[in-house]
């Protein structure tokens, strides 16, 4: 938590005015009892009424001089949280950019976008009441304290009853309390996956009609969170009366052994009624201190969250003195790679890969889920890192060069078409910013994507929603393979990427591709043996190893694994 | 999930576009406002008798609390002034007493309050989940899950929090302002009149200072929306942005929603920071009045000092609930809006069976006809046109075509997840709209284009097919499908937790055990969409065979892209652009050289080859 606070840094003028001002206004507040006391004392007790004016008037320039405090702390502690949490975001959002894969895989998405969202703000929230009320209540106290022993030593010994009690409370309370509301979060949790499955999954449970199993499993998830959360609140209702109650108890003691001070002449009425006003002060303040001890706790949490990405190693990153120079031809070599992932036990998903693709070539994968296919290709832009063995690119390690120029000249379309919010254009554009129109409505074209986009109204300038959503898989598949044609690299990947396509459509793509990209590198991953059949080299990949290597024809001969695929796909007799 | 927009392919991707907003409206109108308390006064008062109660004891402790200032000032000035001992114990002890009561009431009626409200939370969370399983496939398709899954969980918490806190709070803060008022009056109505001189300088500031920070608070939602909105696209497509390079491009653009945000966050925490300092030097300033009138009313001895004490703790007590009021009505509003949204699920139409046709097709033979049906996921885009087919019991049906024909669509119909605008179906020559829609499902066995998987064991998740399938019949039917390898090869086998809809397994894999659901489920009627198009083709083998000891003497729908599963169909349906163009065997297909043919050939090119 307090590591994140040298965000802070940045605004050092604000974070010393803050409470510099915070602690004038506490002293301004702390004066008016005192004040209130003279007027009843000397004021009124001799009758000196002009005396009771400039004391009022008094009171009131103290109250705005307080007044100018409290606003120049608000400006600043507010200029300095909201500095602090656009600082944190931006790093943090620095911090995920940098990540390669294997981070991102740590982290999943959804805890991501909390992260940097709702745990900033919590921890924002923290730093604007630190810079405000952490200051104020202690000031308050100890100030409170102060003037308390000044008005009467005596009396002041009430204190050291009522505070020790005060405390003694509050940590019963936050100790029995708090623990509670932990469970009520994760009750609380279980309530909103079960609604939220019940909306993902709704053609599932309308499917199978399960409306009252899942009114069962609902009821049990609400009862359970209704009972905990009634226990918590109730908890919780029992701190202020109990607070208040020793608060007003004091108030009692004080006027009881006061009476006593006043009767022997030790003491003014004044006096009591301002010792009554600071000891209202103390023991707020406490209480106010107790409430920031519960948010600061609850906001640990968060911080330490922020803090576990921000302290993540990025285990991928260029080497110094990396190679800069662009691939000019896109020879690919794998030599000998194996690979794990981090953290994981047993086999290795890759064992062994070797192969090599010349320029103009097409080498398809093929082989059964879980095969290692797609971890494959990650290698290639360096998005994993192999454990052991090399990959070269025209003759040089991957490792030695710039990860910016290496996955600039390979262009990759994911199994999972992902589009951003925007016009078509503008998503494809995002392969070459420098694209024209030409350049772009021909990559759509190939990747048979120009028609449906024209068949909109509004063509190419047509919105798509967050991910794409208003798009079938089909469409938010090609136009991913656009987006990459237009990078113009020199080695294309494409990893299942037209599995929703339907096969007519796929074929003309294949053709286009074909065309486009005759000086390319192309390594296609597929179900379909339509799909691969063509490729110059195909690669049997089994259960992490290339069990077998060839073209189509080869592999019919001498491949059980592919002559099986080949059956399944278009019949006995065919072959 | 078969999304709907497939379906919409020809039609304006514009209309697609405008999903979810249906709720976005203006801010509720304070007549709605009514009928939107009133409706939450609906569910609260079945609890009259235990509200009566906590407002009995709200008006107790209040009374009491009023009570505390009015013995300081009557001790200081009756019995320590004059040094009456005897007098000053007794109302110590009084006091002592009244504050004990004070604080045993307010901790009662917190207690009754807060089962009041948790229990009505309970129910207003159960009625809207109910209401949820009863809300039409296309609700769910219009709406964006995110926005339902607020409308759910904190709006409700809103709800929650403000009945817990909010009603009994401004219950006891008004009764405290109007308390404290009368009593001040009581003891000098020259030293009230200072006092509540100020208050409308108060409601002035309030009234500005709120207006402003309601506008800058709103600008600061929309950043802070527009900035997540961001993060959650890009953060999603992280991978994309590093596969294209563009992360420097990205923090720019991040660095400009930030500091947006930013910006506009600063000036709305400065407005909402100024009531505090400005409450409290309007405090500080009454006050002053209060010790100068207060003292020159002593000197002429119309009060008495014991009075000022009273009212210094009375005025305490009279700006700690008027700020908390301001607070309170602040989070009410929030929670009315919220409530309102609630409600607004809740109004949805569901969807309905016809009166008196509960019962479902016992015995279903699996005859299925669709007779002239027409259908369009909005009006003035068909996209099945006038659609008729028959299907004998035991049939299987290959439904090909290119992407967005409406394959899917006719899943949509059969299963009445969406409803045809003209033309019937028939099962077994019943009209399905006679039956009701859960024992119309119940005879369907549906696999689904995007697999869904619940958080829980694996062996939960296939009987989700039939809850009241034994541990054997699980297995058995995992092992039909194959998916009973993997399966074991998992950590705990079949009792490992699946999380995030299945995430820790392959697609391959999560496809399996759908298949393994519907096995288990045993239908009369089957349908495939596109089940097995991402399991690899090893694995679909053994699916396949698994599938066609399943699709024995059943009828199925296949919508499959495989030359195999399309040979093996009794009837193949080739639909395009909502139409059947052509139906038969492949060999009649083929000789008929028309659509399918070209298909055919351009899907299987490596026949030539081979």
């Amino acid at each position: 938590m307090f590591k994140l606070f040298s965000y802070l840094k940045s605004y050092p003028k604000m974070v010393v005015l803050a409470p510099l001002l915070m602690l004038l206004e506490v002293a301004m507040d702390l004066l008016q009892p005192r004040l209130i006391a003279m007027v009843v004392d000397q004021g009124i007790a001799t009758g000196d009424l002009s005396l009771i004016m400039r004391i009022g008037l008094t009171m009131i320039g103290v109250a705005i001089i307080g007044m100018m405090a409290g606003v120049g702390c608000t400006i600043a502690s507010s200029i300095a949280s909201e500095g602090f949490a656009a600082d944190l975001r931006t790093d943090l959002y620095r911090k995920v950019q940098s990540f390669s894969f294997a981070n991102l895989d740590r982290f999943k998405t959804a805890s991501l976008i909390t992260r940097l969202t709702n745990d900033v703000l919590q921890v924002k929230n923290i730093v604007y009441m630190a810079l405000r009320i952490v200051i104020r209540a202690p000031f308050m106290c100890i100030g409170g304290i102060i003037m308390a022993v000044l008005i009467n030593a005596r009396l002041a010994l009430s204190l050291v009853v009522a505070i020790p009690l005060l405390v003694l409370a509050l940590s019963i309370a936050i100790a029995r309390g708090f623990p509670l509301f932990a469970i009520v979060q994760q009750k609380l949790d279980r309530v909103n996956e079960v609604i939220r499955e019940n909306l993902s999954g709704v053609r599932v449970v309308k499917a199978f009609v399960r409306a009252d199993f899942e009114k069962t499993r609902f009821a049990q998830a609400n009862q359970e969170l209704i009972e905990i959360t009634v226990k918590a609140s109730r908890m919780v209702a029992l701190v202020l009366p109990i607070i208040l109650l020793i608060l007003n108890l004091s108030i009692v003691a004080v006027l009881w052994f006061g009476g006593i001070q006043i009767n022997q002449g030790n003491m003014q009425v004044g006096q009591l009624i301002a010792f009554i006003n600071y000891l209202t002060q103390i023991l707020t303040s406490l209480l106010m201190v107790a409430f920031i001890l519960m948010a600061v706790s609850r906001a640990k949490a968060s911080a330490d969250r922020i803090n576990e990405v921000l302290e993540s190693e990025v285990d991928i990153k260029d080497r110094t003195g990396a190679d800069s120079s662009s691939i000019t031809e896109g020879e690919l070599r794998f030599e000998n790679v194996s690979f794990r992932y981090q953290g994981a036990k047993g086999e290795p998903v890759l064992k062994n890969i070797s192969f090599e693709a010349k320029p103009g070539e097409t080498v398809a994968i093929i082989g059964a889920t879980g095969a290692g296919k797609s971890t494959l290709i990650n290698l290639i832009p360096r998005l994993y890192e192999p454990t052991a063995g090399r990959i070269l690119i025209d003759g040089k390690d991957i490792k030695d060069l710039k990860l910016n120029t290496l996955r600039k000249s390979i262009s990759v379309v994911l199994q999972e078409s992902l589009l951003f919010s925007g016009s078509i254009y503008d998503n494809l554009k995002l392969g070459n910013q420098d694209a024209s129109p030409e350049e772009v409505s021909q990559a759509a074209r190939v990747a048979q994507a120009d028609y449906f986009i024209t068949s909109f109204p509004e063509g190419y300038q047509t919105q798509l929603g967050q991910k794409g959503v208003n798009l079938s898989g089909g469409q938010k598949q090609r136009l991913a393979i656009a987006r990459a044609l237009l990078k113009k690299s020199k080695i294309l990947i494409l990893d299942d990427s037209t599995s929703a396509v339907d096969v007519g459509t796929e074929a003309r793509i294949q053709r286009g591709l074909r065309e486009l990209m005759k000086q390319c590198t192309m390594i296609v991953i597929a179900q379909r043996i339509s799909t691969v059949h063509q490729a110059d080299k195909i690669l049997v990949l089994d259960d992490g190893k290339i069990v077998a290597q060839g073209s189509s024809t080869e592999l019919l001969k001498s491949c059980k694994i592919y002559q099986d695929i080949y059956t399944s796909q278009l019949g006995k007799g065919v072959i | 999930m078969f999304r709907p927009s497939s379906g919409h392919q020809g039609g304006s991707p514009r209309g697609l576009g405008g999903r979810g907003h249906m709720f976005k409206g203006p801010l509720p109108k304070t007549k709605d406002r009514k009928a939107t308390l009133l409706r939450l006064w609906d569910y609260l008062k079945e609890q009259k008798l235990l509200l009566s109660w906590v407002f009995m004891l709200v008006v107790l402790s209040s009374v009491f609390g009023l009570a505390g200032p009015l013995l300081i000032g009557q001790a200081i000035d009756n019995y320590i002034i004059p040094g009456d001992f005897k007098g000053l114990l007794l109302i110590a002890i009084i006091m002592g007493v009244v504050y004990l009561l004070n604080a045993l009431f307010s901790w009662l009626q917190s207690y009754i309050m807060i089962g009041v409200a948790q229990k009505t939370v309970y129910k207003m969370r159960t009625d809207l989940f109910s209401k949820i399983q009863t809300l039409p496939v296309s609700f769910f398709d219009r709406n964006p899950h995110g926005e339902l899954m607020s409308r759910l969980t904190n709006d409700l918490e809103n709800v929650s929090n403000t009945l817990n806190t909010s009603i009994t709070q401004i219950m006891a803060s008004l009764l405290m302002v109007v308390g404290t008022i009368s009593v001040m009056l009581w003891l000098s109505p020259t030293l009230t009149l200072v006092c509540v001189m100020i208050i409308p300088a108060i409601l002035l500031t309030t009234k500005k200072i709120a207006g402003f920070t309601r506008k800058y608070f709103a600008e600061q939602q929309q950043a802070l929306g527009e900035l997540n909105g961001f993060i959650e696209e890009n953060i999603s497509g992280q991978r994309v942005v590093k596969l294209f390079a563009r992360e420097e491009k990205s923090i720019d653009q991040f660095a400009k929603y930030n500091g947006k945000l930013k910006k506009i966050s600063q000036r709305a925490q400065v407005l909402a920071g100024l009531i505090h300092p400005l409450f409290n030097v309007l405090n500080n300033i009454i006050f002053a009045l209060l010790v100068g009138v207060g003292g020159w009313l002593v000197l002429k001895e119309l009060i008495t000092i014991g009075i000022i004490a009273s009212f210094i703790n009375y005025l305490k007590q009279f700006f700690r609930p008027l700020s908390q009021l301001a607070n309170q009505f602040n989070l009410l509003q929030s929670a009315i809006a919220g409530a309102e949204r609630v409600f607004a699920v809740m109004d949805e139409k569901p969807e309905q069976d016809q009166p008196g046709n509960r019962t479902g097709p016992d015995r279903i033979r699996g005859e299925v006809a669709l007779q002239h049906v027409s259908f369009g996921y909005q009006k003035e885009t068909p996209v099945l046109k006038d659609i008729s087919l028959r299907v004998k019991p035991g049939q299987t049906i290959a439904l090909v075509g290119p992407t967005g024909a409406g394959k899917t669509t006719i899943v949509n119909l059969l299963t009445r997840f969406y409803e045809i605008d003209t033309g019937s179906i028939l099962i077994d020559g019943q009209d399905i709209r006679s039956f009701s829609r859960n024992s119309l499902r119940s005879c369907l066995g549906i696999v689904l284009q995007d697999t869904y998987l619940f958080s829980d064991t694996v062996r939960e998740n296939i009987r989700y097919g039939r809850l009241t399938a034994t541990d054997q019949e699980v297995e058995a039917a995992a092992r039909i499908a194959n998916a009973e390898q993997f399966i074991k090869r998992l950590p705990q086998g079949y009792d490992t937790v699946l999380s995030d809809d299945g995430g820790n397994l392959s697609q391959g894999q999560r496809q399996l055990l759908t298949i393994a659901r519907a096995v288990l489920a045993d239908p009369a009627i089957l349908i495939l969409d596109e089940a097995t198009s991402s399991v690899d083709t090893r694995t679909e083998l053994q699916i396949q065979e698994a599938m066609l000891s399943l699709m024995q003497g059943r009828t199925s729908f296949v919508i499959a892209h495989r030359l195999s599963t399309i040979k093996n169909a009794d009837l193949i349906l080739v639909i395009n652009d909502g139409e059947i163009i052509e139906q038969g065997s492949h060999q009649e297909l083929l000789t008929r050289q028309g659509f399918y043919y070209e298909l055919y050939n351009s899907q299987f090119t490596v026949n030539e080859s081979a």
